[in-house]
Formats: structure tokens, sequence, C-alpha cells
């Protein structure tokens, strides 16, 4: 196959494009230049995005010997990322802007124009798998549990898995460091990257009151009683308990928690440990990795944070809604992430999650 | 690299000797150098003693565009006249000196047809002409080939001394550094076939300015550092190289209008100017010159979009720009270039594979 390796400059994506070639497909790789105006040195967890991650992405194609470019995908990334992560949390969700990258800039932008130039499909360093069924190719979990990323891709359409090479999905991340070593690529030992890409400092809160403005709200009880003020409602998640700059103690002394955010009010409301619980969740925009999920209930699990735990569930799509039903009640659930659902190791789609009960 | 100056420079590399050292060795190299900028000045028409070899094209660019301005700047005069559609070797250097020096730069327009605008020249001469410390416009534009009409600068300019980069233009069209008139030029090796890493500055015979390497002083003082004997000599070696511009300029044409036949709503750039015989620059509307690279590299043909930012991210040419076109226009714009080894089978083979290229490009931006 004639393929387009996204080359971050990071270790995962250089093996990957190594193991593309080594398979037998033509390869070429191509830079996301994803920041308008790119700081020159990486710093902190942050593994893309910098001159410096560009240069190394470079080398690692030239020492697999293969075609490199870098891809001008700043204004698609501002508008189809960066936009909507701030929308999000000025809405008082929580988002992950992984998966919007993947869903709009990797597996669309990229992958449309890479078939347009006449090449098959795009090959990535995700921990993913894919496998080709009766019902077409699905998408898996990395054998590598610890660096699965089949969540951030939950996002892909059948057509778009369709184009998605994941050739680390079989390996664990300690032996593609070896295999990168052995293969000469000078990022073998480059850290990984944890942080949010366009947030330079890592610094999250002081980048979204940056851009959102901080204006001083109120934290209220669930009885709506005032005993404190926040700095901005968006800086806080669903859950948060440290940070509250609480001045009035419980009756009980026990902790208070962020139970919801009010974005039209600028209001944080706190409440007790319990209060977080929930057991139902619901999801708008649902996308099927496979085959349509329907209105009959089905067993299966469903995951609501990148590398969390996969919770036993019971779940089905009334046609808008995506609806989960967990076993056991979870704490803290941010609206705005993506719930996942999986069977087995399957998944079977997600949906961006805007109710809990 | 021409296989003449290849092995010139083979040889020149085994010799011992540093050419400003007084022992034999050192006379041997010294000698050999001295030919060198002997071929290089009289192929360019100035005295042996008016090259200063540099280390680059841009290196000698610096020189003279800073040096210029210093020696102009003693007698108050703080502007930097530059055109529009300049190398960033000029460009950014005219920048430096705005940002740390305090330079006024002015950049001169350019017509549609990539032409120095003369008029708006001769207005800011007349107007300011006493400010003016050093004006600087290129000889050939290096992406679309169009000559500028340096004669006419030297004549509207009067006392202001004019540097011109000419590494475009060298042995590819007729040049004389004594009958232009200028007072420094710009060459680089590379580009006529000679080896990467030396260029030279053509200024005036005792004509001081400032340097910007301090140390031995070897050049006139102008600028230091041991001589590269092996590179100075391949350098002349490939200037002795015959450049036959009338095959290339056929060889130019022939694609031209392969070109307009088999994509019609394609268009030259400069397409009305003289240019030089070998760059030819094509504007395919509705299309991107990065997606369009990617295709023809893969049809094992070298195009050229205009410049690349630091981060590598292709960005519309501020030559075309400057031309008038939009961003969308400029970003969809490639340059050509034929060389003297070049053939008709070559142009073939490119316009043999241009029709799906475009049409592919075109699919990919819709």
């Amino acid at each position: 196959m004639k393929l387009i390796a996204a080359m971050s400059g990071g270790v995962d994506s250089a093996v990957a494009a190594a193991r593309a070639v080594e398979a037998g497909h033509e390869v070429i790789g191509v830079h996301l230049a994803l920041a308008a105006n790119p700081q020159k040195y990486r710093s902190g967890a942050r593994g893309c995005c910098t001159i410096e991650d560009s240069h190394d992405a470079r080398r690692a194609a030239d020492v697999i010997g293969i075609p490199f470019y870098i891809w001008d995908m700043a204004e698609e990334f501002h508008d189809g990322v960066v936009e909507d992560f701030l929308a999000e949390y000025a809405a008082g969700r929580t988002p992950n802007p992984c998966l919007r990258c993947n869903e709009k800039i990797k597996f669309a932008a990229v992958l449309d124009r890479a078939r347009a130039m006449g090449f098959d499909g795009v090959v990535t360093g995700h921990y993913a798998r894919t496998q080709v069924s009766e019902t077409g190719k699905t998408l898996h979990r990395a054998v590598d549990h610890s660096k699965d990323q089949s969540y951030v891709l939950s996002v892909l359409t059948v057509e778009q898995i369709e184009g998605a090479i994941f050739p680390l999905g079989d390996t664990t991340k300690v032996d593609i460091r070896l295999e990168a070593e052995k293969r000469g690529l000078a990022v073998a030992q480059k850290p990984d990257s944890h942080d949010i890409c366009f947030v330079p400092s890592g610094d999250n809160a002081g980048w979204l009151r940056d851009r959102l403005g901080s204006e001083v709200g109120p934290i209220v009880d669930q009885d709506g009683i005032k005993i404190g003020e926040h700095k901005g409602a968006y800086t806080y998640t669903i859950g948060q308990r440290k940070g509250l700059g609480l001045t009035v103690p419980t009756a009980d002394g026990s902790p208070r928690f962020v139970l919801k955010i009010e974005p039209v009010s600028n209001t944080v409301v706190v409440g007790a440990r319990e209060d977080l619980a929930i057991t139902t969740m619901r999801g708008e925009r649902a996308v099927w990795c496979g085959p349509a999920v329907t209105d009959q209930v089905q067993q299966g699990f469903v995951q609501i944070r990148a590398h969390g735990a996969a919770l036993p569930c019971t779940y089905y799509f009334d046609g808008t809604l995506l609806t989960a039903t967990l076993e056991e009640p979870l704490l803290g659930l941010a609206t705005g992430q993506a719930m996942v659902i999986y069977d087995g190791d399957r998944v079977v789609g997600s949906a961006t999650i805007s109710e809990t009960e | 690299m021409s296989p003449a100056a290849f092995l010139a420079m083979s040889d020149q590399l085994q010799q011992l000797g540093n050419p400003s050292s007084l022992h034999t060795h050192g006379r041997a190299t010294r000698k050999t150098l001295e030919d060198a900028r002997e071929v290089i000045a009289q192929k360019i028409d100035c005295l042996a003693s008016e090259v200063i070899f540099t280390a680059s094209g841009t290196e000698a660019n610096n020189i003279a565009l800073k040096g210029l301005f210093w020696n102009g700047k003693k007698q108050g005069k703080n502007v930097v006249v530059i055109s529009s559609i300049e190398h960033h070797a000029i460009l950014d250097p005219a920048q430096w000196l705005k940002n740390h020096e305090g330079a006024e730069v002015i950049e001169v327009p350019v017509t549609s047809d990539g032409v120095v605008d003369l008029q708006f020249l001769g207005q800011l001469v007349s107007d300011r002409g006493s400010e003016i410390a050093v004006i600087s416009i290129m000889h050939s534009n290096n992406e679309t080939g169009v000559l500028q009409p340096l004669e006419d600068i030297v004549l509207i300019a009067g006392d202001i001394p004019v540097h011109t980069d000419a590494v475009q233009s060298f042995t590819k069209t007729p040049l004389s550094y004594k009958k232009s008139g200028v007072t420094a030029l710009t060459l680089s090796a590379h580009k006529v076939g000679g080896p990467l890493g030396i260029g030279a500055l053509i200024l005036r015979r005792a004509f001081e300015i400032p340097a910007l390497l301090h140390g031995g002083g070897q050049e006139r003082e102008i600028r230091s550092g041991t001589l590269n004997a092996p590179s100075i000599v391949a350098f002349a070696t490939a200037v002795k190289d015959s450049y036959d511009a009338q095959r290339v300029l056929g060889l130019r044409d022939s694609f031209i209008s392969g070109v307009k036949g088999l994509i019609p709503d394609a268009y030259i750039n400069g397409e009305n100017s003289a240019r030089l015989p070998g760059i030819v620059n094509v504007t395919f509307p509705g299309t991107q010159s990065d997606t369009l690279l990617l295709l023809l590299d893969s049809a094992h043909v070298s195009a050229s979009t205009g410049s690349a930012c630091s981060a590598g991210v292709h960005e519309a040419s501020h030559v075309l720009l400057s031309m008038g076109h939009t961003e969308e226009t400029a970003q969809s714009s490639l340059r050509f270039s034929f060389g003297a080894i070049s053939t008709q089978a070559d142009v073939d083979f490119v316009l043999s594979v241009l029709p799906d290229v475009i049409s592919r490009g075109r699919a990919a931006h819709k």
C-alpha cells in the first residue's frame, strides 16, 4: 500500500513508520505543524509541536530512508481542536483535545488529503490494534494496556478505521524503545508526552484564565448558600477536592468536592463525596467504530478516562443519546469527556457525555 | 557539481599549505588561489583585488549591506533601500539593521511582471537621496528569474552606493561588474557548478567597509578566516565551464508551451519580463504547492516552492505576493529550474507526469 506516516518527532511514530516500511509498504513521512507560532525547543512533558520535534521527525525519516514533508495543519488544528477545547470549558464541560485531534486532524484532514493524493491510508504510532472481521476492520485495545490509546481513537468512523494503520498495537512501550535503539533512531529515549501539546507551560488553568478571563464567582453548597469564591469556574473539574479555598467547614469536618459547574451563572457547586456518585451517563455525538449500537440493551464495559478502568455496564442507543448504566456507582464524572464502550477489547463506539445521574 | 570542479577540488584538498604561510607549500597554494581569483575576476569583469572570498553568498550580502549602512551612518545617513523581492539573505540583514541599528528600511515595490518600480525608486531618491546609506537590489530574482534594470537603478542612485545580489545571474546572463557601476556585488559558487560553502563579494578597489569577522584580516581586512583554497579553486574551475544559454532557453520555452497545453489555466509568473534562461515559475490554480512537490518528488521530479519558515512550513512566497498574488495563488506556485545538463527528454518526462500530479493536487484541496 501507499501510506502517509504521521511523524510527531517521538519514538512511537518513528518506529511505526519504520515497521510500515519493513512490512513492504511505500511510506512517506509527514510531520504535522499544528502550532501557528511553534516554540523553538521542547519543554516539559510535551512530545510534539516544537521546531526541535520537527527536526527529530525529519532525522527519523532520514534514518528510516523515507521522504519527509511538513504539512501545515495549524489552522485546522486551531479551529477544530483549540477552539473546541476553549468552547467546551466555557460551557462548563471537560473536553479531551487528543480525541478531537484524532477525529478532525489525523484521521480526517490528513487522511482525506492522503486519499485524494492517491495514498491508501495513514500510519500512526498509536497503541491500538485493528482486526479484519466479517463486518469490516474493527478497532481494539493494544496489547500493552498501560499504553493503550484506543480510548482517544474511539471517535473514528468505520471508514476512517479502514484507512488507519497502527503498527505498534502488538508491542509494549519498553520493547518499542529497545527496537528504536536497534534501528538507530536517536529518539529512542525521548521522554513520553503527557501534557496538552498546545499549552506550552503545562499550566492548563493559567492558560484557560488567559483566554477565557478570570471572572470571580461564588462557590455554593447544594442548598445554594455561598461558602466561598472561585477565580474562573472553568478551571475546576468535577470531583476536584483540592484548591477550593473554602473557609466555612462542614459540620462533621468532611471534605467537599466539586459537584457541578454552571457557566451561565459562573457558579461552582460543591458537596459531599457521596453526592458525586452516579450510575447512569448519557452521551451525544455518538460514533460507531464497527456495527452500530441499537436500542437493544447490551452488556459491555464503559471507559470514561484515557487511562481509566473499563467499568461493567449495560448500554443502548435510542437514536440520539448513548446511555450506559453502571453496575457499581462511580464518583466524579465530568460532562464533556468521552464515554467509550468496549466489547471485551473491541471498541464499540463512543459519545460525548452530556448528562449524568 | 561540475566534474571539472570536483577534480580540481579533490586535487587541491591533497595539497599542503595555508595560502597565508610564507614557506614553499604556502606560496604554492597562494599561487593557485590567486590564479583562481583572476579567473573569477575576469569572468565578472572586475579587478582581481576586488574579489573578497566569503563562506557563502549570504555572508557576502551581510558584509555589503551592513558595511555600506555603517559607512553611511557615519555621515548621518540612516535609510536602507532594498526591493520587496530580495532573497532572505538581504531581507533579514535589513530587518536586523532596523531592529538593532535603528535603520529605516524602505522596500521598493515591483510591478505585476516582477520588475522593480523605477518610478518609485526615482521619486524616493529625489525626495530623500541625502538620507540613503545604501541601495541593494538583486540582479535577477531567484524565484521568477526576472532580470532587474540594474543600469537604470545605478543611474538613479547617483552617488549612493549600490549593491546587487547577482548569485542567480552569474554565468547565466551577460553581467559586467565594471560596466554595471555598482559598488558591491555578491556571487556564490554552488549556483555555477562549484562547491557549497564558498562565495565572493566583489567590492570596488580601495573602498573600505567595516568587517563582520575579525581575525587574520586575510581578505583586505574586510573578511578574516583561513582561505578555503580547495573550494576557491573549484569555484574558478566551475566558472570556466561553458553555459549554453540558448539551449537552456529552448528547454524552458518548450516546457512552458507544454504546460500551457496540458494545464490551460496555469500561468507563468513574470512572463512579460526579460528572464534568466533556466528558471520558470508557474501558478497552478486550485492546488497547494507543497502537495505538488510531494507528488512530483514521488514521480522523481524535483521542483521548489518559494520558501519555508524555520518550522519547515511552506509559506506564501513574498516575491509572488509583491507581484500582486493572493496568499492562495502564491501558495499554488512552483519553480522549475533547468541546468546546463538538462535535456529535452527531462522536459518531456516532467510534462508526462504533470497532468496526473495536478489533478491529484486539486483533489487534495477541494
